[in-house]
Parts: C-alpha cells; sequence; structure tokens
C-alpha cells in the first residue's frame, strides 16, 4: 500500500517538476505567434501572428547578419576546437609518461581562472592584434579547453592498445591511426563534445560583448539582448527573437542527445 | 618494457628509438591545445595580476601598489555584488543540487515508466541560451507579464506587481531561474554517476527493508560522492562568475542589489571609464575565491571517504 503511494507520489512530482521545465518554452513558442496585446493579456493559445512578428524583428535588427555571425562563429570553434583538443587527449593518454601526466594536471588548473580574469588582458592583446570583431578573435579564447582535453583524454583510455599495435605493424603511422581507427570508435565522445562546445559557443555573451563592437559582427544572443533595451517591449517579436536563438541548440541536442548521454558517461567513469 | 632485455641489442636500440619517436610524437598531438591554454589562460592571468598593481585610465598607467585591493573593501558596490553572489551560491546551488540528485535517483528506477521523456523534459531548459532564458524569465514576471496577468484574474493582485524592482522578489527571481536552467544539467551528471552503481545493491537494501529515504543517503549519496564534488565545483565556479543573468534578467538593479561581481567587473571595464587596473584586481578576487573554495570542497569532499 505504502509501495503504491510513494509511487504515485514519485509520478506526481515527476510530472511538476517537469511542467516546470517545460512551461517557459512553451509559453515562448506560444508568445511568438502572437501580437504583444495579446501576450500581455494572458494568452495561451497559439496564435497566427508569426510571421508579422518575425518581420517586424527583420526591420528592427539585422537578424539574418546576426544568425550568420553567430552559425560560423560555433560551427568553426566546434570543428577547430574538437581537431586539437582530441588531438591532445589523445596524446595524453596514448603516449603518457611522467613529463606528459604533469603537463596535464598544470592544464587542469586552468580549469579555475575564471573568464573575467583573462577578459581584460585579453582584450588588450586582441585589440593589439588586431583581432576585434573578426571570427578569430571569436573562437581563440576557448579553442582549447581543459574540460574537453580531459574528456577525450578519459575516452582514450577505453581505447585498445591491440589496435593500435595492430595498426602499426600493418604500416599505419601515428597520424593515420588516430583519424583512421580512433576517430572512429570514439563517436559518442566527438558528438558529446560537439554538443557541449557547439552550445556553449552559441551561448556565449560576455566575449563577443567585449570584442565584437561592430554592429555587423554581433551574435543572436547579443540581438535577444538589444531588443529588450527599448522603453515599450514588442513580447510578440521579442519571442520569436528568443526562439531563433534557442532553436538551433535545441535541434543539435535532439539529434545529438543518445550519444551525448553515453560520451558523459564514458567521461564521469 | 620487460621482455626487452631477452633480446638482441640491435633489437633493443630499435625499440628505444621508436618508443622515442612515439614521445616525440605525444609532445606534437598535445603541444597545439596545450600552447593555446598556455596563451589564453596562463599569460593573460599573469597579466591580469600586474594590471591589478596599476591604476590610471586608459593607456596611462603607474604602479599603485596595493590601492586596488584595499579600494575594493571601501567599494559599496563591490562589496553588495559580493554579499549578492554568495547569496545566490549559498542559497541556490544546494538547492539545485539536491533537487537534481532527487531526480536523477527517481529516473534511475527500473521499473519507471515514460524515464525517456521525463529526462529529455527536464535537460530541456539546458539547451537554450542564457541570454534567452533570462529574457523569457523578465517576460514573465514582468508588469504587464504572465505571472502578474495570472494573479490579477485570480483576484490575488488588484495591479500589477513589479516583481524585478523590488530587492527581496527579484534576487528570488534569479533563484527560480537559475534553478529551472542548471537543475537538469546536474541531474545528467548523476543519472551517469548512477549507472556505475550495480542494480543489485539496491535489490539487496529493498529485500533487507530500507526505506526508499534510507537507500538515497546510505547508498546514493555515499556512492555518488566523487560525481557530487565534480557538480560541486562546477556551480560554485559557474555561480562566482555569474553575469549573463545578472545583466539580462534584473540589469543589476534594483539599485544594484542584484548586481554580480562579474557583472560589475565588466561595467568597470567596458561600460564607465575604463578602470582596468581596479577590474582585474577585482576579478583576481574572484580568482582567489574560486581556487579557495574548490580547496575546501575537495577536502570535505576526502574527508567523507574516512
Amino acid at each position: 500500500m505504502t509501495n503504491k503511494v510513494t509511487n504515485a507520489l514519485q509520478y506526481i512530482f515527476l510530472t511538476i517538476v517537469s511542467l516546470f521545465s517545460v512551461f517557459p518554452l512553451v509559453w515562448m513558442v506560444i508568445a511568438a505567434t502572437n501580437t504583444s496585446v495579446d501576450v500581455t493579456r494572458g494568452r495561451m493559445i497559439p496564435g497566427t501572428h508569426f510571421l508579422e512578428n518575425l518581420k517586424n524583428l527583420i526591420a528592427a535588427q539585422d537578424l539574418w547578419g546576426c544568425m550568420w555571425n553567430s552559425f560560423k562563429y560555433a560551427l568553426m570553434l566546434t570543428i577547430l576546437s574538437l581537431l586539437i583538443c582530441s588531438l591532445a587527449g589523445y596524446g595524453f593518454e596514448i603516449y603518457h609518461d611522467k613529463a606528459k601526466d604533469f603537463t596535464m594536471s598544470v592544464i587542469l588548473l586552468a580549469m579555475m581562472v575564471p573568464f573575467v580574469a583573462t577578459m581584460i588582458p585579453l582584450f588588450q592583446m586582441f585589440s593589439k592584434a588586431g583581432l576585434l570583431n573578426t571570427t578569430a578573435g571569436f573562437i581563440l579564447p576557448t579553442i582549447s579547453t581543459p574540460f574537453m582535453i580531459m574528456l577525450f583524454r578519459q575516452s582514450a583510455r577505453s581505447f585498445p592498445h591491440d589496435i593500435i599495435e595492430a595498426a602499426r605493424i600493418d604500416g599505419l603511422n601515428e597520424l593515420q591511426i588516430f583519424f583512421r581507427m580512433f576517430v572512429p570508435t570514439m563517436r559518442s565522445t566527438y558528438a558529446a563534445a560537439m554538443t557541449i562546445t557547439f552550445m556553449n559557443a552559441w551561448n556565449n555573451y560576455l566575449w563577443p560583448k567585449v570584442i565584437m563592437t561592430n554592429d555587423s559582427s554581433k551574435t543572436m544572443p547579443m540581438l535577444v539582448a538589444n531588443l529588450k533595451e527599448g522603453y515599450v517591449t514588442d513580447y510578440g517579436m521579442l519571442m520569436v527573437a528568443v526562439l531563433l536563438c534557442t532553436l538551433p541548440t535545441v535541434i543539435i541536442f535532439f539529434l545529438l542527445q543518445k550519444s551525448f548521454a553515453e560520451g558523459i558517461t564514458g567521461a564521469v567513469k | 618494457m620487460d621482455k626487452v632485455e631477452n633480446v638482441t641489442g640491435e633489437k633493443k636500440r630499435r625499440k628505444m628509438s621508436m618508443s622515442k619517436r612515439h614521445n616525440l610524437t605525444g609532445w606534437i598531438f598535445l603541444a597545439p591545445a596545450t600552447i593555446m591554454i598556455a596563451i589564453m589562460s596562463f599569460v593573460p592571468m599573469v597579466q591580469a595580476l600586474l594590471l591589478s598593481f596599476k591604476k590610471g585610465v586608459g593607456a596611462k598607467l603607474e604602479w599603485a601598489g596595493l590601492f586596488n585591493y584595499t579600494r575594493m573593501f571601501q567599494d559599496a558596490v563591490f562589496m553588495q555584488s559580493l554579499k549578492n553572489t554568495f547569496l545566490y551560491l549559498i542559497i541556490q546551488v544546494p538547492i539545485m543540487l539536491i533537487l537534481a540528485l532527487i531526480l536523477a535517483s527517481i529516473l534511475n528506477k527500473k521499473d519507471l515508466k515514460f524515464k525517456g521523456l521525463f529526462r529529455t523534459m527536464i535537460f530541456l531548459p539546458c539547451a537554450t541560451s542564457l541570454v534567452s532564458y533570462a529574457t523569457i524569465f523578465r517576460s514573465l514576471f514582468a508588469v504587464d507579464g504572465l505571472v502578474n496577468t495570472v494573479l490579477i484574474k485570480l483576484g490575488i493582485l488588484n495591479t500589477g506587481y513589479s516583481f524585478l524592482t523590488q530587492p527581496t522578489s527579484a534576487r528570488i527571481i534569479i533563484i527560480i531561474a537559475l534553478v529551472w536552467r542548471w537543475t537538469g544539467y546536474n541531474m545528467v551528471f548523476y543519472l551517469s554517476g548512477l549507472q556505475n552503481i550495480e542494480y543489485s545493491v539496491y535489490e539487496a537494501a529493498k529485500i533487507d527493508g530500507a526505506s526508499p529515504i534510507q537507500t538515497f543517503f546510505k547508498i546514493t549519496v555515499p556512492l555518488l560522492k566523487p560525481t557530487i564534488l565534480l557538480t560541486a565545483i562546477m556551480s560554485t565556479n559557474g555561480t562566482l562568475q555569474l553575469f549573463d543573468e545578472s545583466v539580462n534578467l534584473t540589469g543589476g538593479g534594483p539599485a544594484n542589489t542584484t548586481i554580480t561581481m562579474s557583472h560589475y567587473i565588466y561595467n568597470m571595464s567596458f561600460k564607465y571609464v575604463p578602470n582596468f587596473g581596479y577590474a582585474a584586481a577585482m576579478s583576481f578576487l574572484i580568482f582567489v575565491l574560486v581556487a579557495v573554495l574548490a580547496f575546501f570542497q575537495m577536502k570535505v569532499g576526502d574527508k567523507r571517504d574516512e
């Protein structure tokens, strides 16, 4: 009897938490399809004003420019970061010795360095180097992170040494072993790393706010933040912007959800 | 390597040079990432430390000794931002981590239905950008927002209440928003950690008549300790660097009662007349706090091992 009660309570609890989690997002979608007046009246049914809101947004802000910038920055960062971090994680684990293990522990210290502390010197460095408003300026500070190196080092631990030995006998060089053996085997780790890196890059707000001083280099989160600065808020238009800023990461998450969970599991072990 | 003794000297030498070559290959593989971390984290960190001992505006800087550090503790806004950040840390992080643990331990049950659906729904907030969710919560709690509309319709309020311009309610909303955004994220880490615990341990506990609460405290929590430690350190680190929410949900207001340290440092560097020396000193304090808190958390985490 008590078992049944606790069981029912569990479902009720999970349902409440799930609804609470999803509600603000559902509201966002509904608000994006309604006029601002209807939104403030508390209308909770999808409307027909999505295109009108989108038109207003395009008139008010450089939507396509920001979209393109965000995609460009996030994709470039994801590709390059995955490449150099996985290579490093593999290098640290497969060829490990005392010196490399020590280097790894020094790298882990960088996890404690808060971004605000490096932000000002980086800004000075980048403005001297002419990297303000550039893709390189966006990606360089986070192209290599201790977390990513650790994730790939952890997954390289489960990569069988027999495969490496066999490949060496077959005459593959070390770089070929990495690209032809390790990369395809560790697909779920790459998926997890890709999800995390892309989301972080897409969502980054502080760093682009510092270095993207031209209107033509701004990103989607900056566009959303700019919209709320007016005196009267057009909620319909604002929520279209929020929706478009959220959609890419949600899609990536759903596409890679399964591999993401597997990849993270490998890392926590 | 032990087997090498038995082979001829010629072979031995070849194997040595081979392992030397592999050693070098390893260094080449890890060099790009390592060099980038050195240039993008360690070098600026040292530069920030040097900068923190200087004062002046723009490019004209002069040595100021500890001036910036003593100034910090007389700066009412900075002290307020320090207080706010710790308020979020002390209240929000425990609520979030406990909630995530409870959710993970329920979702880990074998006979639970709709497991995937619940997990996806609870994780979904993590897919939204920080600016986006801050904007959504700001709109929900605006004077003409949904929460006020519902409260007025229910007859609880007569006119819209300005949640975001009252210090207490503004802080509570930031905490609610943070819990909403990050609980699912931490839950995923706990779920992964729980997969390493043999299910038979739970079966045995059940047979021995342990209540769900006993099982939670006696099995789940101790076995998940490394993961709990990891999430605690990550959350502490993240909270000490809160920026997007402060800027986009409340703008740090009313009267700086919700401003975070990072937000104030940003203002000091890029919004007001740039004072990089002072901003660097404040950011260095965050670094020290992150390091000290992580150290204590690891110590506490170790102790429970005995």
